[in-house]
């Protein structure tokens, strides 16, 4: 089978809806065949990555924690747009620090969040085969 | 008469929120529910619409901001509220207007 380039764009706020959710089970899935795989976090979709979310109160599955898996299955390319940070008043640290081992470099713990501007992540956006948006 | 509004739309991808705002009257209530409560939160233009609203009270449901992580973000002079606060404001109010 041949690797192409996927890419997931998340643009909704977990909870209020489903569609944060449905977007990371579909990666997890997707982990599964050994594609290249990206992640784009824009708008509202930058809330999802928030650190500290608890959900006991309103009696929903908080799977925030499954972010911080994604770096086990490969899934290592996290683009979160920096001008969404800025008009939500939030920075990276208000966000979970996720990270990867990378096996050939003596799994060095590295940082899977790529903080990028709008123009970068388009271009990135445009390189990909398959485009999947939640 | 006096209304409570309640808004459970995001503020940055719904124009729910400025509509709400539009018909707040002085002494009126904002309760922010669900992924209303992104616009109780500090530090961009939303936050700045709500200081400049001096006649109305804003309230936001606290469960829906631990939810999403947001409570050390909370801008100041809004009321965090439980469910059993929801049901308080509501009583206190002569009807309720549920932005969706």
């Amino acid at each position: 089978m041949s690797v192409k380039k996927f890419m997931y764009v998340n643009r909704k706020a977990p909870y209020g809806t489903v569609y944060a959710l449905e977007s990371l089970e579909v990666v997890l899935i997707g982990a599964a065949f050994d594609q290249d795989v990206s992640l784009a976090f824009i708008g509202d979709g930058v809330y999802e990555l928030t650190k500290g979310q608890n959900t006991k109160a309103i009696g929903q599955k908080n799977f925030s924690p499954t972010y911080a898996a994604l770096g086990d299955y490969e899934v290592n390319k996290i683009y979160v747009e920096k001008e969404s940070l800025e008009e939500r008043g939030l920075t990276l640290d208000d966000l979970q620090h996720l990270v990867w081992e990378d096996e050939d470099e003596d799994y060095a713990e590295k940082d899977s969040i790529r903080l990028v501007s709008r123009a970068e992540l388009a271009d990135v956006m445009a390189e990909q085969e398959i485009i999947l948006s939640f | 008469m006096t209304l409570l509004h309640t808004v459970n739309k995001s503020p940055f991808e719904s124009n729910t929120f400025d509509i709400c705002l539009g018909y707040a009257k002085d002494g009126s209530t904002v309760l922010l529910i669900e992924d209303g409560v992104y616009a109780a939160t500090t530090g961009h233009k939303v936050a700045e619409k709500i200081k400049n609203a001096s006649g109305v009270t804003f309230a936001v449901l606290g469960p829906d901001l631990q939810a999403r992580g947001l409570e050390n973000k909370l801008a100041d002079g809004i009321k965090v509220v439980d469910y059993e606060g929801f049901v308080k404001l509501v009583a206190e109010h002569d009807s309720v207007q549920s932005w969706l």
